[in-house]
């Protein structure tokens, strides 16, 4: 429709002139109409697809939130924002805000600097470096439901490796109920989650460090930097947006932790491990509240869509500027 | 890292009870029975055969789907091109749980639980913006001279997608292809809904359901872990390089 409009426009001055010129401009106009059918034809599978099972899920949620809805026939219950507010004086999802911003400060501050710091360590001329890579990343590979398993049995009360670990070293009283301890189970998901997602961090930072031009490196040497004076003013500027990336997919991937937590505590003990997805889960799927369930996605969908417009906005959009003016200028 | 692993194959070999008597040294008889058992039985195997069925099937449907939308995407210049480019990259930015549970509704008003499909479709569906992100970057360095000599030749838009595109892409296909193995063979939720009859379960399910099931006898669990990590571990050592190269670039390019 529109293609036609605007070649109409253009040939516009043509409209007096004799038969033989309309008659190409109208073939210019089907060509044009043509072109943009053949374009747009081929993203016909995929906007079927992903309109028919992502966009449109998404905003039924939407719209079910706002009913009082068991999750059969149409919902007619209206309660308008009820859901909502219900939400935010329930104790259990005001965890589930408190924990996910604790699960992020942690990666932050534990998990990506480790993950750095490795990769630092791996991208010098390392022996068996290659060897190193499989085996920090191939957690990476291993489904959620193994990784959650294995370390169910490796915390297992008084069976299970970590407390005959500390059996071993004579600390005997500091092993237990991994899992099963509300002060505990955060701290113990923690490593089961670092062990499971660190190797990804690390590869992303060994991209980044291996796209810093060898010279630049080489350059701060001959000036006589230290090594520390290297990573803080050569290193780390360029591997930022790297960083950057690392932490906004962390972020993402705290807010909808599940699988993990499914496998290997439901939530428990007692809700002290519940995220807003194992929350969705148990009102959509167990309990039947299912407009209140999708309340709960709405919210998360809203916290990731404020965080990620925010953090593109204010973050990355400098990359985009970096990548335009310093990298190019480094490069030549 | 390695710790875990290990231990867990030792385990594999030992008896429940002597695992509390001796967890961190060799077994003093290395039994097989645990992982034979599990090999002998006809439904670990079944798990394994449906994990692989839908895996192949989401990555055929994906990277199909995708290659077309990409190939639109990087060779036509079209109105409403980067109106309709953001909008698929806008589903990066969202988790799957956020969808899980009205498209678990969607699902069974289609009649497609416990139906193969209901797994493949969504996972296909929410691979797109990723595989599509990754694959046009790759089109676009394909040179226009290419696809102007194609057409001299009488190729049409299609033909020149087909013959000439879709084989010089191949290393960019399989890179795709093996990131939508590999979250298609680890996905949990969605099976988790959708299968609510064992038929169909997958591996993931699986190794959760055997936990629940035998979880006073420690040695078979561990043995049957083992042999559900081995599939992914034998794919991720053949696929290393593609593996990566993809996460890196999907990510870095997201």
């Amino acid at each position: 429709m529109t293609s036609t409009f605007l070649a109409d426009k253009r040939s516009g001055p043509d409209a007096d002139h004799p038969p033989p010129e309309t008659v190409r401009a109208r073939g210019r106009v089907r060509r044009r109409v043509l072109h943009w059918l053949t374009a747009v034809g081929f993203q016909v599978p995929a906007l079927v697809l992903f309109m028919g099972l992502v966009l449109l899920p998404m905003l039924f949620a939407l719209y079910a939130a706002f009913f009082r809805w068991g999750g059969f026939g149409m919902p007619s219950d209206y309660i308008g924002t009820d859901n909502f507010t219900h939400l935010f004086d329930n104790p259990v999802f005001l965890g589930d805000l408190w924990r996910c911003l604790v699960l992020v400060v942690l990666s932050l501050v534990i998990q990506l600097p480790f993950a750095l710091a490795m990769a630092v360590l791996l991208n010098q001329r390392l022996r068996g470096r290659a060897v190193y890579r499989m085996l920090f990343f191939a957690p990476y590979v291993l489904s959620e439901a193994i990784t959650g398993v294995l370390f169910a049995m490796i915390f297992a009360p008084d069976d299970g490796l970590a407390d005959h670990l500390l059996g071993g070293i004579g600390l005997d009283g500091l092993g237990g109920e991994w899992f099963a301890d509300p002060s505990y189970v955060m701290a113990t998901l923690f490593v089961v989650m670092t062990w499971k997602y660190f190797g990804f961090h690390m590869m992303l930072c060994l991209a980044g460090l291996q796209s810093i031009p060898k010279e630049l490196t080489e350059a701060a040497l001959i000036d006589g930097a230290s090594a520390w004076q290297r990573f803080r003013s050569v290193t780390l500027p360029l591997i930022a947006p790297t960083l950057r990336i690392s932490i906004f997919l962390s972020v993402i991937g705290s807010i909808q932790l599940f699988d993990l937590v499914w496998v290997i505590t439901q939530g428990g003990p007692d809700h002290h491990s519940e995220t807003m997805a194992v929350t969705m889960f148990q009102y959509g799927f167990k309990r039947y509240q299912v407009g209140y369930a999708s309340a709960i996605s709405v919210v998360m969908f809203g916290i990731c869509l404020v965080f990620a417009l925010a953090y593109q906005r204010f973050v990355l959009r400098r990359d985009l500027e970096g990548a335009t003016t310093t990298m190019r200028g480094d490069g030549k | 890292m390695v710790v875990p692993l290990v231990y867990a194959v030792l385990s594999g070999f030992k008896s429940t009870d002597e695992l509390s008597r001796n967890p961190f040294g060799l077994p003093e008889h290395w039994l097989s029975g645990n992982y034979t058992d599990i090999l002998g039985s006809g439904d670990f195997w079944r798990l394994v055969g449906n994990s692989t069925v839908i895996a192949v099937g989401t990555t055929v449907l994906v990277v199909a789907v995708s290659a077309l939308s990409a190939f639109s995407f990087a060779r036509f210049a079209f109105r409403g091109r980067e109106v309709l480019f953001t909008f698929f990259t806008l589903g990066l930015m969202f988790p799957f749980a956020v969808a899980a549970l009205p498209l678990f509704l969607l699902l069974r008003s289609m009649g497609l639980l416990d139906n193969p499909l209901g797994v493949i479709l969504p996972q296909a569906a929410f691979g797109l913006p990723m595989t599509i992100i990754i694959l046009r970057a790759f089109f676009r360095e394909i040179p226009g001279e290419l696809e102007e000599a194609a057409t001299l030749d009488g190729c049409s838009s299609f033909g020149f997608f087909w013959r000439v595109l879709l084989p010089m892409a191949r290393p960019a296909l399989g890179t795709v292809a093996v990131l939508a193995v590999v979250t298609s063979w680890n996905n949990f939720m969605l099976p988790l809904l959708v299968f609510t009859d064992s038929t169909w379960w997958t591996l993931p399910i699986g190794v959760q359901q055997f936990q629940g099931q035998y979880s006073a006898e420690y040695a078979r669990v561990f043995a049957y872990l083992v042999l559900a990590m081995v599939p992914a571990l034998a794919f991720y050592s053949v696929a290393e390089r593609q593996l990566v190269g993809g996460l890196t670039a999907g990510a870095t390019k997201g």
